[in-house]
């Protein structure tokens, strides 16, 4: 017979005196079915999310160019990183730049806009999901921004100002560093309606109405209050999910960054970690130098995500 | 009762009109930037060539016709690879790729949403902190191991990773575990083997969350061609439809016609799954969250 799994509380019978280890060890053959089950998947997780983060670390301590046995370098990549690199630091500064204006603003606009379509009647919701949701689902079709944008009159941009004379000559949108940055936080806010859109609706539509029913009764007046009162303790934890996904994407930016303005950008105006990663990674194969890099985005996001979700599990209390 | 009014009716409790028209003009005001990029492919797509060179541009189509998808087809049946082998490409690596994470995700999914045992609550916040970072941070040392394997420059170097995403886990741990106990045990007391129950009785009953998962990995895998794909993958007749498209977008104005309806028929396809599945998706993002 197969045994049930056991409640807490339950008592198991068991030998006097068997240690620790050998209870863990009947307990692991008990389950053995479950460790067959999560085999495969864990298997390929270990081997391409973890390993590769301890591979990293390890790696990032010495120099590497894939060909010839690895040495030893100690903290050497890191200095150079922090102190001999300015294209880094500048990598640095436009990703935490990037970050900060998208991240919390794409957070904010998925929330509230989640929370508009969840008062509009069932069809027109279904509607409006698709709409905001369309730019994600269709891969890389914001290439259509680099026509929008386009630098000569043609583009539609340029085209829509000198029509209203606002502009004399076209703007050479994504080969001005002065623009760059800022078309692409705007491709990638379109882009932000994501993961973190989905479950918020359907946190919303999973809540207890009788929730609002008994607000009313106690006094709250408006939408305003019910949002402040009651939405938002009760979707905390759809809040801390969404701020995950939120984050790390917006400190991942590349795709958008190299499609728009060019791999490298013009003075390196839209140049993020993330590229200065590929830079290193797959064009000119140090891998060591590459890692340090990674391992610094690494502990940058981790960083971040377990600082906003402290800061998350205090709303509402 | 305003048009905004009508179309925002809701829970009618604590609504005022003015929050209405309020809320209203900011849902249509973002829609309409949402959509813009949008409709720019569909109507791009149907321009005729004289529409395209217009001067000042046109932003919607005046007299659509379908030249530019027979110019596609004429365009892509004189490259050196057939468009057909992009095709399966890009086909196979997301078939294959969803297909294997989904079996393999819920599998695991099962025992960590509904069964204690040792290491359980260590591997799913492994999991849980895995979501925290991008796979571009090890996507150096990816491609190490990779190497090792020899798999660089196959199929299996954007579907393998693709199958042990952490985000399919997650949601379908998260929805595994609303099923009532009492159904397992049942299953268990009638003599069911752990893996009759997974197959027979889960995997039906979360119907949502697998379509929910199809989805995500999905709409990854289709257009992997562009990041994944030109990373790991050299060959040209291994390269996905993605990266068949920035070839002749790279063609510059004359090629918008066709290029945009190459675009177009790529993002038909997860669009037309979502449309499908819609509700599904919901149902299972409903339980998505994290619990401190």
């Amino acid at each position: 017979m197969i045994p049930l799994s056991r409640k807490p509380g339950e008592r198991v019978l068991k030998q006097p005196r068997a240690s620790v280890w050998a209870k863990k060890m009947s307990e692991v053959k008990r389950h053995k079915h479950m460790y067959v089950m999560i085999a495969p998947y864990f298997t390929i997780f270990l081997i391409f999310t973890v390993l590769p983060v301890f591979l990293s670390l390890t790696v990032s301590f010495t120099n590497f160019n894939m060909l010839e046995f690895p040495d030893w370098v100690g903290w050497q990549n890191y200095a150079r990183l922090f102190i001999r690199d300015d294209i880094f630091l500048l990598a640095v500064k436009n990703t935490i730049y990037f970050a900060a204006i998208t991240g919390p603003i794409s957070y904010v606009v998925c929330f509230v806009l989640a929370w508009v379509i969840n008062e509009l009647s069932p069809k027109v919701r279904a509607v409006a999901t698709l709409v905001f949701y369309a730019p994600v689902l269709s891969g890389n079709a914001f290439i259509v921004w680099t026509l929008l944008f386009s630098g000569d009159s043609y583009g539609y941009i340029n085209a829509f100002l000198l029509k209203f004379r606002l502009i004399a000559e076209p703007i050479l949108w994504l080969k001005d560093p002065q623009y760059i940055m800022t078309i692409i936080i705007i491709v990638q806010l379109w882009l932000s309606l994501g993961t973190s859109f989905l479950a918020f609706i359907a946190g919303l539509q999973s809540m207890d109405k009788t929730l609002f029913e008994a607000g009313a009764i106690d006094g709250i007046r408006n939408r305003w209050q019910e949002l402040w009162f009651i939405t938002l303790p009760s979707m905390r934890p759809q809040l801390m999910f969404g701020a995950v996904i939120q984050i790390t994407s917006s400190f991942a930016v590349a795709e958008v960054a190299t499609t728009l303005a060019g791999f490298p950008s013009v003075q390196y105006a839209g140049h993020t970690i993330v590229t200065h990663l590929m830079d290193y990674g797959n064009i000119r194969f140090e891998m060591g130098y590459a890692s340090s890099i990674a391992t610094v985005l690494f502990g940058i996001m981790l960083g971040s995500n377990l600082l906003v979700q402290k800061l998350l599990k205090k709303v509402g209390d | 009762m305003s048009a905004a009014a009508k179309l925002l009716r809701g829970n009618k409790i604590n609504r005022s009109r003015a929050g209405d028209l309020l809320l209203f003009l900011f849902l249509a005001a973002l829609g309409y930037f949402m959509a813009l990029p949008l409709v720019f492919v569909i109507s791009n797509a149907f321009k005729p060539i004289n529409e395209i060179l217009q001067f000042p541009p046109k932003f919607l189509v005046r007299n659509p016709s379908l030249n530019n998808f027979t110019d596609l087809y004429n365009l892509m049946s004189g490259t050196w690879v057939p468009f057909t082998r992009y095709m399966f490409n890009t086909f196979f690596i997301a078939f294959i790729g969803t297909a294997g994470h989904v079996i393999i995700a819920s599998l695991a999914a099962y025992p960590l949403a509904k069964r204690k045992f040792p290491g359980v609550s260590v591997l799913f916040t492994v999991v849980v902190l895995s979501l925290m970072f991008s796979g571009t941070v090890t996507q150096v040392t990816n491609y190490m191991t990779m190497s090792w394997f020899g798999m660089i420059d196959t199929y299996w170097a954007v579907i393998i990773p693709a199958i042990g995403s952490s985000l399919g886990l997650y949601l379908m741990k998260q929805f595994m575990e609303q099923i009532p106990d009492a159904l397992l045990e049942a299953a268990q007391i009638d003599g069911c083997s752990e893996y009759r129950i997974f197959w027979r009785i889960v995997m039906p009953v979360v119907k949502p969350a697998w379509l929910t998962l199809i989805i995500f990995s999905f709409q990854g895998l289709w257009g992997a061609g562009g990041a994944a794909g030109s990373m790991y993958i050299y060959s040209e007749q291994l390269k996905t439809i993605d990266y068949a498209l920035g070839q002749i977008l790279a063609g510059g104005i004359i090629r918008t016609g066709p290029s945009m309806a190459a675009t177009l028929l790529m993002i038909s396809v997860p669009i037309i799954i979502f449309v499908i599945t819609q509700s599904n998706v919901l149902q299972t993002m409903s339980t998505s969250g994290m619990k401190d």
